[in-house]
């Protein structure tokens, strides 16, 4: 029991946290700071003090990923630290996967507000791990390592590093596990549990941990790892104090951390327009069929209605008021990673190459409803993959954004949206042949680092190159990953044509793969995507929303006769409704229209697909050039037949040329004619309304779509009544899901 | 100060710039007199008089007309009154059978019909499409972005709007 207390001027660290929010509150600015007196006084210093800081995190981050051993943290730098004040408000962030900056700062907040202090102590040399969603956390897989750092007596910040691992120990193997539906199916839990003193890893903590996990070799060394960069940051901050002095180190991270918040208010009034924002996205949860469990088998729809108001002095409200109930599914949010996402975003969007740190985050105002799937409020839930939700509900940010950007004329920034990080195949199995015969091998690729970026307003999407959690997203090499997941060897990867969302400019576009398992026994498998609802809110300004996924596997198949006589086996599936797998398998094939599935069992020889997401597209496609079209075509980015339906362009295959070429009349003819169509098929906005209404009123809904009407009217008064005014509804009006 | 020709800024927004040409105005600082020279293209492109306040679409634009702000799209139809949402004087097409959603995207690649629909917004003069909205059949339709111009112009821009 500590009896001094820590923080800074004799205060407990609870009182500097009362103190530093209260500023907020009251005076808008960080810690009520008025003026940049360090910055006006010496610019060049502070500027210095802050490239210094923020190189020290970017070194650690370098040097620690070489600890690791993990080939998420390894090969593609799922990993980043960030250096917080005591009261948990990061200054200044290393690179890497930044959607866990803002995530550890409310897990020190955590520690602060349950008296840490007093027990179980703060002292020199401690060290915390946390992976418990409900204070400060996206998922369980994400595991933070975080160490005080103290001056003299005084605690003056916090380093802290996170990783994402490939296995937490939850009910089947992977880390974002489908049929997760409470707490207790996550994984294991390490609420800011104190692991280790004097700059040690307890022993105790370490064999607990390594029996825990499926994959304790990447866990133990992975922990090492940050708790390495920990220590490397603390030595930076150290080195700092005593060359600046302590006075300079206080003043300035808190000097630093209000113009981080002033600089976003200056970029918003720089990019966007005062006024009001409102975009709507959805995920499906289809688990009526997939769950096992009987009280987890419903299918949800996620409502996930966004309004920003950006109001006059440049700040932000973000609300999700209207937003659907939590279920029993990995899909929840806590609060935390909410802000994870929204900062994570903010900083790739607004305020890139500026000072990132905390005060972005004290520039926006949030409303994320309590009981709803982004503020459930109720630890027994699963958070095991709020991604499912998160992912889809800030396509609806980028949206919002995107219409003050376009007004201020900055069209090369909009962004309406991106693909979904899925398809997170995922499993495992045990080796029953070759070298590693009775060890795991674990499928946890992060190819997924890798999905279409949606089109802005003057260019087309990037391709398979964009994941919204880590803006420097890299899909890593294959070969890597088939040394970790050796068991399903790849047999193809190829663009899949069709997913880029329509557009003047389309969304990117994304490939397809194809694997088997060999030499294994006891295989899980399973995935998530959108299947039965676009992903997010669509596309911008005309475009549409890109592709969605589908499942396709086959199980008992002939492929070691394939194999053998040579013969052809299937490399993807270009075209569903004319299979290769049908086509070139026997066996039996399961094509479903969800993508999220429960575990299955494989065995040797069974083939899964999977395939990447695209990204919405922007603008009205028939104004897409006729010569970008033709590139999509010869690129296998789209096929023909959808060409001619959607961006009315006529072309044939020259073999001879062994490229497509352009009826340039037979365009202008169809062109002409989609035109007609558009106006033969429309309705007024009358006869629209009353036929959309009869849908409400006449019980033409779907029990998903019924359930997640009757959940947000219930969960929002404001929702509900423009609902009901909307659609000229009685006030007692109620949807009943049986 | 950076600044852009209106030259180069026209050939941005007609998707004719290089990508070595747009990489630095991407990762540049911005250009703050960008909004008035998108304003000035903009107004040069479109065939009817009235002053452009607000870009708000690749087609659509708040303009002052008789002392009103009014919604008005390139083509030349009037929308109405800006803080009513555009949408509602729109031609609309629902597509909410598989069959219409295969039209765009190949088998299993679109929304279910029971789960989502697919609308489309017209406009009424040009037939050009200014907006989707995918979402469950029964969703009120979307009023995206209502600005508030005089906060703008007097607060941001310090000067009186049009
Ligand atoms: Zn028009």
């Amino acid at each position: 029991m500590n009896n001094k207390p820590i923080g800074w001027n004799g205060k407990t660290l609870m009182k500097m946290l009362e103190e530093s929010e209260k500023y907020i509150k009251e005076t808008k600015s960080y810690y009520g700071i008025d003026k940049l007196k360090l910055k006006e006084e010496d610019p060049f210093k502070y500027e210095r003090a802050f490239a210094s800081l923020r190189g020290a995190l970017v070194s650690a981050r370098e040097t620690a990923l070489h600890v690791a051993a993990s080939p998420i943290v390894k090969e593609i730098g799922e990993l980043c630290f960030a250096l917080y004040t005591p009261e948990g408000d990061s200054i200044v962030v290393s690179t890497g996967i930044l959607v866990h900056v803002h995530t550890m700062s409310e897990a020190v907040k955590f520690m602060v507000k349950q008296d840490y202090e007093q027990d179980p102590g703060i002292n020199l040399g401690d060290i915390f791990l946390n992976n418990d969603p409900e204070c400060g956390n996206v998922h369980t897989t994400d595991v933070q390592t975080l160490i005080p750092i103290f001056w003299k007596e005084e605690l003056i910040g916090w380093a802290g590093g996170v990783t994402h691992q490939i296995d937490s120990g939850g009910i089947t193997p992977g880390h974002d596990l489908v049929s997760a539906i409470q707490r207790f199916d996550d994984g294991t839990y390490y609420t800011c549990r104190k692991i280790g003193s004097n700059d040690k890893i307890w022993k105790d903590h370490m064999i607990n941990a390594r029996r825990s996990v499926r994959t304790p070799f990447y866990w133990e060394l992975d922990e090492k790892c940050r708790l390495a960069g920990d220590l490397m940051i603390r030595d930076a901050v150290l080195e700092f104090i005593e060359r600046e002095g302590i006075e300079y180190y206080k003043q300035f991270i808190r000097e630093v951390i209000e113009e981080g918040r002033r600089i976003f208010q200056e970029r918003v009034k720089e990019r966007l327009i005062p006024g009001r924002y409102r975009a709507a996205a959805f995920f499906d949860i289809p688990m009526k069929e997939e769950a096992w469990q009987p009280r987890a088998k419903i299918d949800k729809i996620s409502n996930q209605p966004l309004e920003i108001i950006i109001k006059n002095d440049g700040s932000m409200f973000l609300s999700f008021d209207g937003a659907s109930g939590p279920g029993p599914n990995p899909m929840n949010c806590a609060k935390g990673a909410m802000e994870g996402g929204q900062w994570v975003l903010l900083t790739q969007v607004l305020i890139y190459g500026d000072k990132v740190n905390d005060g972005a985050y004290f520039a926006v105002d949030t409303d994320y409803p309590i009981g709803t799937w982004c503020n459930p409020g109720d630890s027994s839930l699963s958070y095991q993959s709020p991604w499912g939700n998160l992912i889809p509900a800030y396509t609806g940010m980028m949206k919002c954004l995107s219409y003050g950007l376009y007004s201020r004329g900055y069209r090369e920034e909009i962004v309406p949206g991106y693909g979904f990080t899925g398809d997170a195949i995922q499993g495992g199995g045990i080796y029953s042949a070759g070298p590693l015969k009775g060890q795991r091998w674990s499928l946890s690729t992060f190819e997924i680092s890798g999905q279409g970026l949606g089109a802005s307003g003057v260019k087309d999407g990037l391709d398979w190159g964009y994941a919204m959690w880590n803006p420097e997203a890299d899909l890593g090499d294959v070969e890597t990953w088939e040394l970790f997941q050796g068991g399903i060897p790849y047999l193809s990867r190829r663009v899949k044509p069709n997913t880029a969302g329509h557009g003047k400019y389309r969304g990117g576009a994304n490939y397809e793969g194809v694997a088997m398992i060999a030499n294994s026994k006891e295989v899980d498998f399973f995935g998530a995507r959108d299947g039965y609802c676009f992903h997010g809110s669509g596309g911008m300004h005309g475009g549409y929303p890109h592709a969605t996924g589908y499942r396709l596997y086959a199980k008992k198949t002939n492929l070691q006769e394939i194999i053998q006589n040579q013969k052809e086996y299937p490399l993807g599936d270009p075209d569903p409704s004319n299979g290769e797998f049908e086509k070139l398998l026997e066996g039996d094939i399961v094509r479903k229209k969800n993508c999220t599935i429960y575990p299955i069992i494989l065995e040797n020889n069974d083939m899964i697909y999977y395939a990447l997401s695209g990204g919405p597209g922007y603008g009205d496609p028939l104004e897409r050039k006729v010569e970008s079209v033709k590139q999509d075509l010869n690129n296998g980015i789209y096929t023909n037949d959808l060409v001619y339906n959607i961006y009315g362009v006529v072309a044939e295959y020259n073999e001879e040329m062994g490229e497509w070429v352009i009826d340039k009349m037979g365009t202008d003819v169809r062109r002409e004619e989609i035109r007609a169509e558009r106006k033969d098929k429309s309705l007024t906005f009358d006869d629209y309304w009353e036929q959309e209404r009869w849908k409400i009123t006449e019980d033409m809904l779907s029990e998903p779509v019924k359930r997640m009407y009757s959940e947000s009217l219930r969960l929002s008064t404001k929702w509900r009544k423009e609902f009901l005014e909307f659609w000229r509804l009685p006030e007692d009006f109620q949807l009943e899901v049986k | 100060m950076v600044k852009y020709d209106k030259k180069t800024l026209k050939r941005m927004i007609d998707g004719d710039l290089t990508w070595e040409e747009l990489k630095p105005i991407i990762s540049g600082t911005k250009d703050p007199d960008r909004f008035d020279k998108i304003i000035e293209i903009l107004q040069e492109k479109v065939s009817w008089d009235e002053k452009i306040i607000l870009p708000i679409h690749e087609h659509l634009h708040i303009v002052s007309k008789d002392g009103k702000r009014i919604v008005k799209c390139d083509c030349g139809y009037e929308f109405g009154d800006y803080k009513e949402n555009w949408k509602k004087k729109c031609r609309i097409r629902v597509r909410d059978t598989a069959e219409e959603l295969e039209e765009f995207y190949p088998k299993y690649m679109s929304c279910d019909p029971d789960w989502e629909e697919l609308r489309e917004y017209f406009c009424p003069g040009c037939f050009t499409l200014l907006d989707t909205e995918a979402v469950p059949p029964g969703y009120p339709t979307i009023f995206n972005f209502l600005p508030d111009i005089d906060a703008f112009y007097k607060e941001w821009l310090g000067r009186k709007a049009p």
